[in-house]
């Protein structure tokens, strides 16, 4: 399959990797301990674990997962306004397929489908829109999440839904923008970052130069990489040997995909329709400002925050929950006390073990074998899974 | 309900043991005996939305899925029993459409539907229609399959091409805007399982993929056994298509469902002779050696991938879903 297979050939694989093995141990020893490259978004952990890069890499480098998951970065409150809106019994609740497994603090979006809420998947926002378009007596709220790898047909979603004048689709804005995550992370005094692996789907919207401030400001060198494991590997790469050469540069191995300057006509859509709020919370993270984006006041009919009242509390993660310490990279999945106990994909406490991209998932699900035990088939009805909400 | 199995069911399935319509059919002991030494009977439900798809539909589905279930003990697949509900409304043509995949499909595999029951329940209380089914065979004499009989060293075999069945339902459910040539590969499997016992009398294991993949049954082998399982990233047969909406949509193939797949651990010793079995069979020419049984992790499946990294094949946790970003 072309732009597939091509990425994933062992013996370009194998010579890489033996380049990188090279460098890294040189860079180790200069340092007097291994490296830390954090890949930023949950797709290319995703990645690295299913392919087992991990396996293929010395210990004179290590990989730390990023918080780079829109999923896994949803607080607890901000479930419960959802399932709020969803439990309208006028409402058809739409969603992204991982997003209805996160716990809130009672339950999820799944959960309340069970009880009987109309909770439906949905692939698009524009899936939604047609909803709306063929239940005129129902009110359609799509729950919109992502970086800005998914806010472009979210805007353009609302702008269509304005040209057809639908009266009965509002959408839950929960996008969050990278960069002042990334900025949080390296702020952070806890971290020790060499160099980033950049998110290849959000750079072929806002392009490569918003991270110029990571090399510049932060010193740190900066890959925007691909998906496939020669992307990561070749991105790795070139990680290392900027660090070898002593330089801090943003660099776009992605190129197949990712343009320098980003994809105008999305920016265009994102910036008529959305504007960046104060500051919005993170799960694990806290609150982090101008992090969130919200419908401008010309689409505010579009906006289920004002058409609908919700509860709109803050609510503590549980308090044996790390999540904000995995996904700051402080703490490696198998090191937070509940993993695999308390924690787990069918009893997930915090969304990193809900979503297929979550470094606690990605972990528990392609290489934690010392935690294998019988567990009964669970392959069914989506309603079927138990999640377990409380701490 | 009396003129539903005159006007439906007779003229399609009509034998000699279904035809006096008594509430039960009666099947000589001995004529069965004739078959091997133990019974082997087995149920399901069928409840597959939409009813029609590329590559078949729930009648075709209902009758290999019961056939094939019998198969997987070795099993000769003689009687079959079929009880519908039928969602008031559905329309008297796709019944009959499905009734006469079911009849002809029993017919092609020397299957009787000897037994049965028709309700019609209210608009809403079922989706269009269920089937339900129970199955009757017979095991020959000293075929002992069962999941609990891997030993380290066999070899694990499928018959063909993973992923078909689950990606055209997906398709044909017409909420994805891909459009695509791929059919359900649902298919008998019995006369596939004989032209193994052939090659091969002492088969260790034996499952059909359905419901969960090629990965589910592996782990539940690998669970009920006490072994190890690891298998081969390059060695899985995919169609280009599936692989392709699997890339789509951030699907793992290892977990979806097939329809006319069965998964079977084999004595090293005899594993090249089944699989060319397999390979001169209608129903194997894709088969392939896909894995091996290993001593330890014992109780799980690992995947050697394709770059030589290593990595759990889980079971799986609620349903798939499509990558979001």
């Amino acid at each position: 399959m072309k732009y597939v297979d091509e990425f994933r050939d062992p013996v370009l694989a194998k010579s890489l990797v033996h380049e990188i093995a090279l460098m890294a141990d040189r860079l180790a020893a200069r340092l007097s301990r291994p490296l830390q490259v954090m890949e930023v978004c949950g797709g290319h952990t995703h990645t690295i674990f299913r392919y087992g890069l991990k396996d293929l890499l010395p210990a004179s480098i290590e990989f730390v997962h990023g918080p780079g998951c829109p999923v896994c970065v949803l607080p607890m409150g901000r479930i419960d306004d959802v399932v709020a809106i969803a439990e309208h019994p006028q409402v058809i609740m739409t969603s992204f397929g991982d997003a209805m497994r996160v716990p809130g603090s009672k339950r999820s979006l799944l959960r309340a489908k069970a009880n009987g809420a109309d909770v439906r998947t949905v692939y698009s926002p524009l899936d939604a829109l047609s909803l709306a378009v063929a239940n005129p007596d129902r009110e359609v709220v799509f729950f919109a999440i992502g970086f800005e790898t998914t806010m472009p047909s979210t805007a353009i979603t609302v702008l269509q839904a304005e040209k057809l004048q639908v009266r009965n689709f509002s959408l839950f804005c929960n996008h969050i923008t990278i960069i002042p995550t990334v900025k949080a992370i390296l702020d952070s005094p806890d971290l020790q970052l060499d160099g980033f692996l950049g998110p290849g789907h959000v750079s072929t919207v806002i392009g490569n130069r918003p991270y110029d401030f990571i090399a510049q400001r932060y010193q740190r060198p900066i890959v925007v990489a691909g998906f496939e494991p020669l992307d990561i590997l070749q991105s790795l790469w070139m990680v290392l040997l900027q660090l070898e050469q002593r330089r801090c540069e943003v660099q776009n191995q992605y190129r197949r995909i990712v343009p320098e300057a980003g994809n105008a006509v999305a920016l265009d859509a994102i910036t008529r329709v959305f504007e960046l709020r104060e500051f919005f919370e993170w799960r694990g993270l806290g609150s982090i400002d101008h992090s969130g984006v919200r419908l401008r006041a010309p689409y505010a009919r579009f906006d289920a925050e004002r058409r609908y009242s919700i509860p709109n509390l803050k609510i503590a993660d549980p308090k044996s929950c790390q999540c904000g310490e995995v996904l700051k990279g402080i703490i490696k999945p198998q090191q937070c006390k509940v993993f695999g106990t308390l924690c787990k994909p069918e009893t997930p406490l915090g969304a990193l073990m809900v979503s297929s991209e979550g470094a606690c998932a990605a972990y528990y699900q392609y290489s934690s074998i010392a935690l294998h035990r019988t567990r009964p088939a669970l392959v069914g009805a989506a309603t079927a899974t138990a999640v377990a909400t409380e701490a | 309900m009396r003129e539903l199995i005159e006007r439906f069911v007779l003229p399609v399935f009509d034998n000699e043991l279904l035809h006096p319509l008594e509430d039960q059919a009666c099947i000589g002991l001995a004529s069965l005996a004739t078959h091997g030494d133990r019974l082997a009977f087995t149920t399901d439900s069928y409840v597959v939305s939409p009813l029609f798809f590329p590559g078949g539909d729930i009648g075709k589905l209902a009758v290999c899925g019961t056939i094939n279930d019998l198969a997987m003990a070795g099993a000769r697949p003689l009687y079959l029993s079929c009880a519908l509900i039928i969602e008031e409304g559905l329309a008297s043509e796709d019944l009959l459409r499905v009734l006469t995949s079911m009849a002809g499909q029993g017919q092609a595999c020397g299957v009787q539907v000897v037994t049965g029951d028709t309700k019609v329940v209210n608009r809403g209380a079922a989706d269009r229609l269920f089937i339900n089914t129970a199955g009757l065979g017979v095991v020959p004499g000293g075929v002992s399959i069962s999941a609990s009989r891997a030993r380290v060293g066999d070899r694990v075999l499928v018959n063909g091409t993973l992923g078909d069945h689950g990606i055209a339902i997906l398709i044909a459910r017409n909420e994805l805007a891909l459009q695509s040539s791929i059919e359900s590969d649902c298919q008998p499997l019995h006369g596939l399982v004989q032209a193994m016992l052939g090659a091969c009398r002492d088969l260790h294991c034996l499952r059909d993929a359905t419901r969960g993949g090629l990965a589910t049954v592996l782990n539940e082998f690998a669970q009920s056994s006490r072994v190890g399982i690891r298998l081969n990233e390059s060695a899985l047969p995919l169609q280009p298509e599936v692989r392709g909406a699997c890339e789509i949509l951030g699907l793992d193939p290892l977990y979806i469902a097939n329809e006319g797949k069965l998964v079977a651990v084999v004595p090293r010793a005899g594993a090249d002779a089944v699989l060319a079995a397999m390979r001169s069979h209608p129903a194997g020419r894709d088969a392939a050696i896909v894995g091996e049984v290993v001593e330890q992790p014992a109780g799980s499946v690992l995947l050697d991938t394709l770059l030589g990294g290593v990595r759990v094949v889980d079971m799986l946790v609620g349903e798939q879903l499509p990558r979001i970003c």
